[in-house]
């Protein structure tokens, strides 16, 4: 006879160390605060971001020997010349308005050229096609910005916008920096976002909707168009302006194509500057730490905080909204 | 009534007097006839040699255990199974006569008019109304009474209109599932189809929402050719002119409901029939 | 009675609804292949800038003013540097969030709060967490006066510590935890969720504790859609330079980082500072970093889709 069968299975089970239910219960309980911690960090960090900028926004808005900036006159300004030393203005529309100019030709690049390809690879591609195609949607998407702004500024600007423009008016349209080529490189930076979370919401759509219109004679353009699009078109919306969010925050690229001239302006061809840009160009050095100039830019970046969240906010109350429940 | 809805009422072929087409002796149409199907699914064969004749104006209900191939035959009726990549079919099938099955066939045009009910309600996220027109917008152009007429009389047919009348320009989410099946038989009907397919219908439906749809049904036959998917033995034996049983993929009897329910000529028919298996 | 539905209307000819379809099809596929088509010459104009100056030596020098004979070894070792501490804070921190949300919380009121403000921090530009990163970690709130800064160690050694951090490769680290913490979550917390509730339950029923069941069940189970997300989380990091320019990254410097608290330079921002001068020989080896970028870029998510194709298998 083995040992193995002279006891039971019972008296196996006892041979080893009870474990108490208290020891038990208080390594739970160790384990469960510190992950609740781990969570609450995040909440420390969105404190902090909102104290900060608000401390430092107030702090631009009380300067003592700057009692002219006002909240009114940052706000609806017109003038945007921090660093023109004698008589600086601070009215930050031009700014909003250059972010806006990049941002709007984004749109208009990433937005319909997105939602096609989103339509594409979720209806039409055949699965051979589909997985080189979202290998390079996954490539453009971990392309750091700053190569996209590298493109921008070496490439799109002389290489296509100047090319072309001399081609067809026979005269220099387009500087060194303009909005056209930063909004272009910003549009090909989002276009990743738009397909990939675009087409999560059409595929989302159930097929017995596209069934249901194939069986009414429907070819597979009217059924993507008429019924699978307006069945995901809340998701659709909230890609949208996520890929708008990211736009409106995207730094580099601006930095680098757009100019630094910040001009009220919507004229594509035009230098502008953005939120992000004047950012840049103050934390680069060229303004003193604790001067109207170096305060004037957490101003803007309070500004730009609120942007983002206002249009973090109207994307998830649209998913939550208008989010068709299927089961 | 429009050109080719009288055309249709031309009586196309005498039935043949094929094995097992028999149940159509006494029929003077014959809407769709199968001759010798087979179909595939990748290397697995779902269909073995299915002929049958299936009669205009009356319903048709296919019976049988699980995966026994009802299903598959149904999707073939209006080429649902193109969907399916590794869905291959052999044989011939003819809709007045007209070959459906070659490569060369308008599949939009076959699909509108061969209509197909869904086992689980599938209303389109839209509003009632829209529901309902999406299919007539696909295909033609109509003016606005046209439309609004078009709408009332689909839904006076699938016996809904007084429900939803007051609310048409609601979603059809909202709709209880007995509702929403009767809006899909309208949306089906109101691109003037000659044929319903209709695969396991009520499978997900109260008994109540079951019983009028069975009704429409009963209502419906007299203008449409209409095969039925079913589980539901009563309910084919309720609904159905004709009854075909499948099993493992073979068409084992067909004929009058009333002569397979009561005096079925094969011993597994008889099996399913009285619950011995299935 | 024929109850059949009038055919008013004028008919659409079914050609014309085939050629839609088929246009639509092109439409698609040109939209699709101008994708490809960016990519290429995304890929082109810069191995066309850049390959010339990519070489041994490029990869072994400090920066200089003059462009022939700058490298980018102080970015290469900073990126590398910044990054590793980067994934030592996030990781963490971030699997714990969605561990605690996803298999401790009820579904209360603060839950919620949690997670739409994580939902919101991932909106964030990630300049805004550059400004936080200076202002939190490069100066520690001003808490702390040039007068009585404390510190560790000598600044020769490995464990070298002081107070405020200033722009140290510490406070790059900080500062990119918190912009990757909201996508490191959001990707452990859909990993934790793909995980079959049928795997919690029979350890549950086998008398595990929560812990005992993460820990030992679903947390194996998560790991490698985890590992996915965090790879692709990091890369995003190692690219980002906005940040690293608020909180004060050098723009020229000789030497590669010894300990936390050194000064140091990222890739990108290296990249932004050549790209943004005029002289084309700056814009050469600008493109030779980023032949240098886009490869470490190829390693990781290379790395990312190579665990997602061995480990996932035997889950399905």
């Amino acid at each position: 006879m083995t040992p193995v069968e002279q006891s039971t299975l019972a008296q196996v089970t006892q041979r080893g160390r009870i474990v108490t239910r208290a020891s038990r219960e208080g390594a739970e309980r160790v384990v469960r605060g510190a992950l609740f911690l781990c969570a609450l960090f995040s909440v420390l960090t969105t404190i902090a971001i909102i104290a900060v900028l608000a401390k430092e926004a107030l702090t631009f808005f009380t300067l003592p020997n700057h009692p002219e900036i006002s909240v009114w006159q940052f706000v609806f300004g017109t003038e945007w010349t921090p660093l023109l030393g004698a008589k600086p203005g601070f009215g930050v529309l031009p700014l909003i308005s250059g972010t806006f100019l990049v941002t709007g030709i984004a749109a208009c690049v990433a937005l319909p050229v997105g939602l096609i390809t989103a339509i594409y690879l979720s209806e039409f591609a055949p699965q051979w096609l589909r997985t080189p195609l979202k290998a390079v949607l996954e490539l453009l998407a971990g392309v750091p910005t700053v190569v996209y702004g590298f493109f921008a500024l070496t490439f799109i600007t002389p290489d296509i916008l100047q090319r072309v423009s001399r081609w067809v008016t026979g005269e220099e349209v387009f500087g060194t920096y303009n909005a056209l080529s930063a909004g272009i490189a910003v549009g090909i930076m989002i276009l990743p976002i738009v397909c990939s979370l675009g087409e999560d919401a059409l595929r989302a759509v159930p097929r017995a909707l596209r069934d249901g219109s194939a069986a009414l004679g429907g070819t597979k353009f009217d059924t993507s168009i008429r019924v699978v699009v307006p069945a995901a078109l809340s998701g659709i919306v909230a890609a949208f302006l996520l890929a708008i969010t990211r736009a409106v925050g995207e730094t580099m690229i601006v930095a680098l194509a757009a100019g630094s001239l910040p001009t009220l302006t919507a004229n594509p061809a035009a230098q502008v500057q953005t939120m992000t840009g004047y950012m840049v160009q103050i934390f680069l050095g060229d303004a003193p730490a604790g001067g109207v100039e170096y305060q004037s830019a957490y101003a803007v970046a309070a500004m730009l905080f609120l942007l983002t969240l206002s249009l973090a906010w109207i994307g998830g109350m649209v998913l939550r909204r208008f989010r068709e429940e299927y089961d | 009534m429009s050109n080719d809805t009288i055309a249709r009422t031309v009586p196309v072929r005498m039935s043949s007097t094929s094995t097992y087409g028999s149940a159509n002796e006494n029929a003077t149409n014959v809407c769709l006839r199968l001759v010798h199907l087979e179909s595939w699914y990748g290397s697995f064969q779902a269909l073995h040699g299915i002929t049958l004749d299936i009669a205009s104006n009356a319903v048709t209900s296919f019976i049988g255990p699980s995966g026994c191939g009802k299903s598959t035959l149904l999707r073939w009726m209006n080429r649902m199974n193109d969907t399916i990549p590794t869905a291959r079919v052999s044989g011939e099938m003819t809709l007045d006569g007209e070959d459906i099955l070659a490569r060369t066939v308008d599949v939009v045009d076959l699909r509108r008019r061969v209509g197909m009910v869904f086992q689980k309600p599938n209303p389109f996220p839209k509003s009632i109304y829209d529901n309902v027109a999406y299919g007539p917008r696909l295909h033609r152009v109509y003016s606005r009474p046209d439309l609004d007429e078009l709408v009332e009389r689909s839904l006076r047919a699938a016996a809904i209109w007084d429900e939803v009348k007051d609310r048409l320009s609601q979603s059809a989410l909202g709709l209880s599932g007995g509702q929403q099946q009767r809006l899909c038989i309208a949306r089906a009907i109101s691109v003037d189809p000659e044929v319903l397919l209709m695969d396991e219908p009520c499978s997900a439906l109260d008994p109540r929402s079951s019983a009028s749809i069975e009704e429409l049904i009963a209502q419906l036959s007299s203008s449409y050719t209409i095969v039925i998917v079913t589980h539901n033995m009563q309910q084919a034996s309720r609904v159905s002119d004709r009854t075909a049983f499948f099993y493992e993929g073979r068409l084992i009897e067909f004929g009058e409901t009333e002569a397979i329910f009561t005096n079925p000529r094969h011993k597994q028919t008889e099996d399913y029939v009285t619950g011995r298996f299935g | 009675m024929n109850q059949r539905v009038p055919s008013k209307g004028t008919p659409i000819a079914s050609w014309r609804r085939l050629a839609a379809n088929r246009m639509f099809l092109v439409a698609c596929l040109a939209a699709t292949l101008l994708a490809v088509l960016v990519l290429s010459a995304l890929l082109i104009s810069i191995l066309v800038d850049g390959w010339s100056s990519l070489h041994w030596d490029f990869l072994n020098s400090f920066a200089s003013r003059k462009p022939e004979k700058a490298g980018i070894k102080a970015a290469l070792f900073g990126s590398l540097w910044v990054v590793a501490t980067c994934t030592v804070l996030a990781v963490p921190m971030g699997i714990g969030t969605a561990l605690y949300l996803e298999e401790f919380a009820k579904k209360s009121r603060l839950t919620r709060f949690i997670q739409l403000n994580i939902t919101n921090l991932s909106g964030v530009p990630s300049i805004v967490y550059g400004i936080i990163g200076l202002t939190a970690f490069t100066r520690l709130f001003g808490m702390i006066g040039a007068n009585d800064a404390w510190s560790i160690g000598s600044e020769e050694s490995f464990f070298y510590l002081r107070l405020p951090f200033g722009p140290s490769v510490l406070t790059a680290a900080l500062t990119l935890m918190l912009v990757v913490l909201p996508v490191v979550i959001v990707a452990s917390q859909e990993a934790l969720r793909a995980v079959p509730k049928s795997l919690r339950e029979g350890s549950l029923a086998m008398g595990a504790t929560t812990w005992q069941t993460i820990w030992r069940t679903t947390l194996p189970a998560a790991s490698p859609t985890i590992l996915t997300g965090v790879i692709l989380a990091i890369s995003r990091a190692i690219g980002e330079a906005a940040p690293i320019l608020v909180i004060g990254g050098a723009l020229l410097i000789f030497q590669t980082p010894t300990n936390l608290m050194s000064d140091f330079t990222v890739l990108p921002l290296q990249i932004f500072n050549w790209a943004g001068r005029p002289q084309a020989g700056f814009h050469s080896i600008a493109a030779a970093a980023i032949l240098v970028q886009l490869v470490l870029l190829l390693i990781f998510n290379g790395t990312a889709v190579a665990i997602r194709l061995r480990l996932q298998k035997p889950l399905q």
